[in-house]
């Protein structure tokens, strides 16, 4: 299976992120979590929950302080993807 | 300069606001003068304790005390020191003994709270390279130790065995794997399903930590907790527990059958660089956990008074997080956190304490007014619980729905 594109993976993350969007904000790469969706630490690991299931992946809880925006998710994503690739 | 506080006025705000309410500050009640197991002064009025947790109502226990005094008397106030310099003595010791005793395990390891237990293990049996797995609804405690460790932090979705199955499934297959469970969730009172929980866990060759810190005394045939209840003593590798609910003073540990448990004593930072307790809170430890051995009609009392407030409860229109009483712990769903300020309040006012609880410590949105039995507890007592949250319901006008019956 051919991993996919960080651009997919961005698209399927703001479908992820949609129903915690509460201000209905317009989501960039640069959207960050705790700013500018003010998601708290609880919401964001529901979150994480969600994307996991979604790419049938292991995200730790520890790699979040570094993932502040989505596309840094996406970029994680898809280096975790690529890694279980290989 | 930036000023380093200004990131918390959102929680001054919100306190602020809860005080201009005219309610009492919900998180600085003080408690002037003790009575009793379940009764205390507060503001000049004799207050109901529903919100301790005392469980097995020891810290009275003519025992209890006399062995304190004692340790007191002859090692003095404190020990000013690690246990691993100048900081065990005899009574240390002795209380690690009991444990054994109590537990039927090799190894027990005394903390200077529970809070540093689940530090010490979590952060200590899991390091780089490897997972530690916990309930998305884990203690504080649990989700500090993991971190301050090193390992890949999981979070599985509260009590659910097919959740943590799929993550389980997801990791490299020779990766160490530690999944941090607990026996009873202190939020909502609700008890873990261990059973289904351990056995995926240990499908997947992981090993498996319980916090039984919620049940100690009175679950399980020797009050062992959920591990004993459901018969996996043999395949929980550690068990973690404390002094300050149950046993009644201060104090956390470590139970375990690993051969090479013992280590942890010169590896654990939360055990290592901290001063050992009191002699005096060791001692009392030791009398009550021996006690707890044998405390048949405690546990027979205070399991019947946590039926009875939750069956009273539910029949006067209140929403509990559990359909059954399954620990010694009753969660009163609340709508939201004005109501819930407001009932506290009213409830305080009318003589009955209960802790509020809000999001971050309860799970998202849920707003709890939560109350503890204590075996101390009388059935007159737990008839004046029910009668003031009744009163107290009317006070602020609470709508309660129709009386649920008793599932």
């Amino acid at each position: 299976m051919t991993a996919p594109s960080q651009d997919n993976i961005r698209a399927t993350l703001n479908t992820l992120v949609a129903p915690f969007n509460q201000k209905a904000i317009a989501l960039k790469p640069e959207t960050t979590f705790a700013t500018d969706l003010e998601l708290d630490s609880l919401t964001v690991m529901d979150l994480v929950a969600a994307i996991e299931d979604e790419f049938d992946i292991i995200l730790p809880l520890n790699r979040l302080p570094d993932l502040e925006t989505i596309d840094q998710v996406a970029a994680e994503v898809t280096t975790i993807l690529a890694k279980q690739d290989s | 300069m930036p000023d380093l506080f200004d990131k918390f006025d959102g929680i001054i705000a919100e306190k602020a606001a809860i005080l201009e309410s005219g309610s009492h500050d919900p998180f600085k009640v003080t408690m002037d003068q003790v009575l009793s197991e379940t009764e205390a002064m507060i503001d000049g009025r004799k207050t109901i304790l529903v919100g301790t947790y005392n469980y097995m109502g020891m810290t009275f226990h003519p025992d209890v005390m006399q062995a304190g005094r004692e340790a007191l008397q002859a090692s003095g106030t404190g020990t000013t020191g690690s246990r691993v310099l100048n900081g065990t003595y005899s009574s240390h010791v002795a209380v690690e003994e009991a444990l054994k005793d109590f537990y039927d395990a090799e190894h027990a390891i005394v903390f200077s709270t529970g809070y540093l237990a689940n530090l010490g293990l979590c952060s200590t049996l899991t390091g780089k390279g490897d997972y530690i797995i916990i309930d998305a609804d884990s203690h504080a405690s649990i989700y500090d130790g993991c971190a301050m460790g090193n390992a890949d932090i999981v979070r599985f979705r509260h009590n659910s065995p097919e959740d943590l199955e799929k993550r389980l499934k997801r990791l490299p297959a020779d990766a160490g794997k530690l999944v941090v469970l607990e026996g009873v969730y202190s939020m909502l009172g609700d008890k873990a399903p261990l059973k289904d929980l351990v056995a995926v866990a240990k499908a997947h060759d992981a090993m498996v930590l319980v916090d039984e810190a919620h049940s100690m005394g009175f679950i399980g045939p020797n009050g062992r907790g959920v591990t004993e209840a459901e018969g996996l003593e043999d395949q929980v590798d550690f068990i973690i527990g404390t002094f300050s609910k149950s046993v009644g003073t201060v104090g956390g540990f470590a139970v375990s059958n690993h051969p090479r448990f013992e280590v942890l004593r010169l590896v654990c930072r939360p055990y290592m660089f901290t001063a050992s307790l009191p002699p005096s809170v060791v001692a009392s430890a030791e009398k009550s956990i021996r006690l707890l051995m044998h405390a048949g009609n405690r546990r027979a009392h205070l399991w019947e008074n946590s039926k009875r407030l939750h069956a009273g409860l539910r029949e006067l229109g209140f929403t509990l997080a559990t359909p059954q009483a399954q620990s010694a712990i009753l969660a009163v769903i609340m709508p939201d956190q004005d109501t819930t300020v407001k009932m506290w309040n009213a409830l305080l006012v009318r003589g009955i304490y209960v802790n509020m609880a809000r999001p971050p410590a309860t799970p998202i949105g849920t707003f709890l007014l939560r109350l503890s039995l204590c075996a101390s507890h009388t059935a007159e007592q737990v008839d004046q619980i029910l009668e003031t949250f009744e009163a107290a319901a009317r006070d602020i006008a609470l709508a309660l729905p129709a009386a649920q019956a008793a599932e």
